[in-house]
């Protein structure tokens, strides 16, 4: 994986939101705030924009440059949560230019880990996480049984769909949608649909005609 | 949507170039990042950082200037801003004697505050208000919301500091008058966000929202509009049964229009809630009614009360001079 997959992924994550712009939005207004969809378009944007600068960069600089672009630019709990994120993967990558999909899985990991300590939420809490802890586990174990490309999309898709349908039966600890208690029961999560959302896309991206190899093949 | 607009994307930055320009005595606004200052920075004084997600003005630049904040950060509507304002504003506004950031109580706002707070170099500490007792407590949600009684906090620890209070002095302070307040509202109509474009809530002629947030999220619990008076006693009954106050206490009472509503009914509420105070011995020392601490064009309003006392009184007294609060 180099810097230009890594950009790739991005705007196939990019053109998906956008493309789930109104379900996303909706779902906010359910149990957000209307803001969320926003803000991820806000940090879109942002990144596009960041393009020419990240080319020339290694990995963990891009992943570092992306965190802190997004941190002065969407605000709001996702603003410090998504940055959290790539900062870290940008910190597990330091001094690796080219991470094989092991060592990509386990930055993914510390990437989603800065999350929830950042968030201070775990598991079955009705936010992001309910869908990227269990993918992460997932993408982890799977590279670390160097299963193929082809299984591991759709095993990671399938995973990530499931764990967003699941949140329509939580009751939300963490995030706006707390306040609403038991009110937010059948609704599912706005930030675990953008998640899926993003899972779906970087495995269509993998797999399909676009595909940029974002996760080489394992090397022992 | 009917709303006055140029370019939705501009909307902030235009109207803060109003704000600026309408009180260049008072404020000067900086871009890329957004924030503002007091025109003429005060030294010798710890610097007050408010800021949040816009869309409750006049909250928090309109409280810019003497006896009151140093600097505010904008964010875009309802959206917290971002750790990069926050450093810029602490670098203009701090003069050595550090900086206290006061920071409503919701996920987003306390975790950019706190990312600026790890990345600064120089002292600070922060205040997080948590009035709204219609969030219950709790050890797993984030918390109860900051809301109204945040300018009562900005206001008297504002006085505090402009006395000369060091940096340790105004933290104290600032936790003391958050947990001698309390609030509470209720809401009519939802609002628009300008960039989504449509209400944030759903909510028919016939109801209200009570206990309602000023993003417009939702409260205890929704239901038929009732006369102002049983409004105001069920509201009251909230605020009381969390600040306990015994007869014979001496309150400051604020009445906060969430922007849709006018003055002649907020003066109401004060009125009805004037008098439940009264009937139990409760001392109203000091009032304020207008609109402060907006959640957009929504219609409804919010009750604060703050347990007062002679320290607190003459701080909240002290002189202050902003665009939106001056005596």
């Amino acid at each position: 994986m180099n810097t230009q997959d890594i950009i790739a992924a991005v705007e196939a994550v990019q053109a998906a939101i956008l493309a789930n712009e109104q379900q996303i939005e909706s779902l906010d207004r359910a149990i957000g705030d209307g803001d969320h969809f926003i803000n991820v378009r806000r940090g879109c944007e942002a990144i596009a924009a960041l393009k020419p600068e990240l080319i020339p960069l290694p990995p963990a600089q891009a992943f570092n440059r992306i965190g802190l672009k997004l941190l002065s630019t969407i605000g709001g709990a996702s603003g410090p949560l998504i940055a959290s994120f790539f900062i870290s993967m940008g910190r597990e990558l330091e001094g690796i230019s080219e991470p094989d999909a092991r060592l990509f899985a386990q930055a993914l990991a510390a990437g989603v880990e800065a999350i929830k300590s950042r968030g201070k939420a775990d598991l079955g809490e009705k936010t992001m996480l309910d869908v990227l802890i269990p993918a992460s586990r997932l993408l982890v174990r799977l590279t670390e049984e160097g299963s193929d490309r082809a299984t591991l999309c759709a095993k990671l898709k399938e995973e990530a769909e499931f764990n967003m349908l699941a949140t329509r039966d939580m009751i939300a600890t963490k995030g706006r949608a707390h306040f609403l208690g038991e009110r937010a029961l059948g609704h599912i999560d706005p930030g675990a649909k953008t998640s899926q959302v993003a899972v779906f896309a970087v495995c269509d991206m993998l797999t399909g005609k676009r595909a940029a190899p974002v996760l080489s093949p394992v090397t022992p | 949507m009917k709303k006055f607009v140029n370019d939705v994307e501009l909307l902030l930055q235009e109207s803060l170039q109003g704000l600026a320009a309408a009180h260049s005595d008072l404020v000067e606004l900086h871009l890329d990042p957004t924030f503002v200052t007091r025109k003429t920075p005060a030294k010798n004084k710890v610097a007050l950082i408010s800021g949040g997600g816009s869309g409750h003005e006049p909250l928090h630049c309109g409280f810019i200037g003497q006896g009151m904040l140093d600097a505010a950060c904008p964010g875009q509507v309802f959206t917290s801003p971002t750790p990069d304002q926050m450093l810029a504003a602490a670098a203009a506004a701090d003069h050595g004697k550090g900086v206290l950031f006061i920071v409503k109580n919701y996920a987003g706002d306390v975790m950019n505050f706190q990312m600026a707070a790890e990345m600064m170099m120089q002292p600070c500490a922060t205040v997080l208000v948590n009035d709204d007792v219609a969030v219950e407590r709790s050890t797993h949600g984030t918390g109860r919301r900051g809301v109204a009684g945040t300018l009562i906090v900005e206001k008297i620890v504002g006085a505090a500091a402009e006395a000369g209070a060091s940096l340790d002095q105004c933290k104290v302070l600032g936790d003391r008058v958050n947990s001698r307040t309390a609030s509470m509202g209720v809401a009519f109509t939802s609002c628009t966000v300008p960039a989504a474009g449509r209400a944030t809530f759903d909510i028919a002629d016939n109801e209200m929202e009570f206990g309602v947030g000023i993003h417009g999220e939702p409260g205890r619990r929704r239901g038929p509009v009732r006369p102002a008076q049983e409004l105001v006693d069920e509201l009251m009954a909230a605020i009381l049964g969390d600040l306990k106050p015994a007869a014979g206490s001496q309150v400051l009472l604020h009445v906060n229009g969430f922007g849709g509503t006018p003055l002649i009914e907020l003066y109401l509420l004060y009125q009805c809630a004037r008098q439940l105070l009264e009937e139990k011995g409760i001392k109203v020392a000091r009032s304020l009614v207008g609109n402060y601490t907006t959640a957009l064009e929504m219609a409804g309003a919010s009750l604060t009360v703050t347990m007062m006392d002679e320290e607190m009184n003459s701080l909240w007294d002290a002189p202050v001079h902003t665009a939106a609060l001056r005596w």
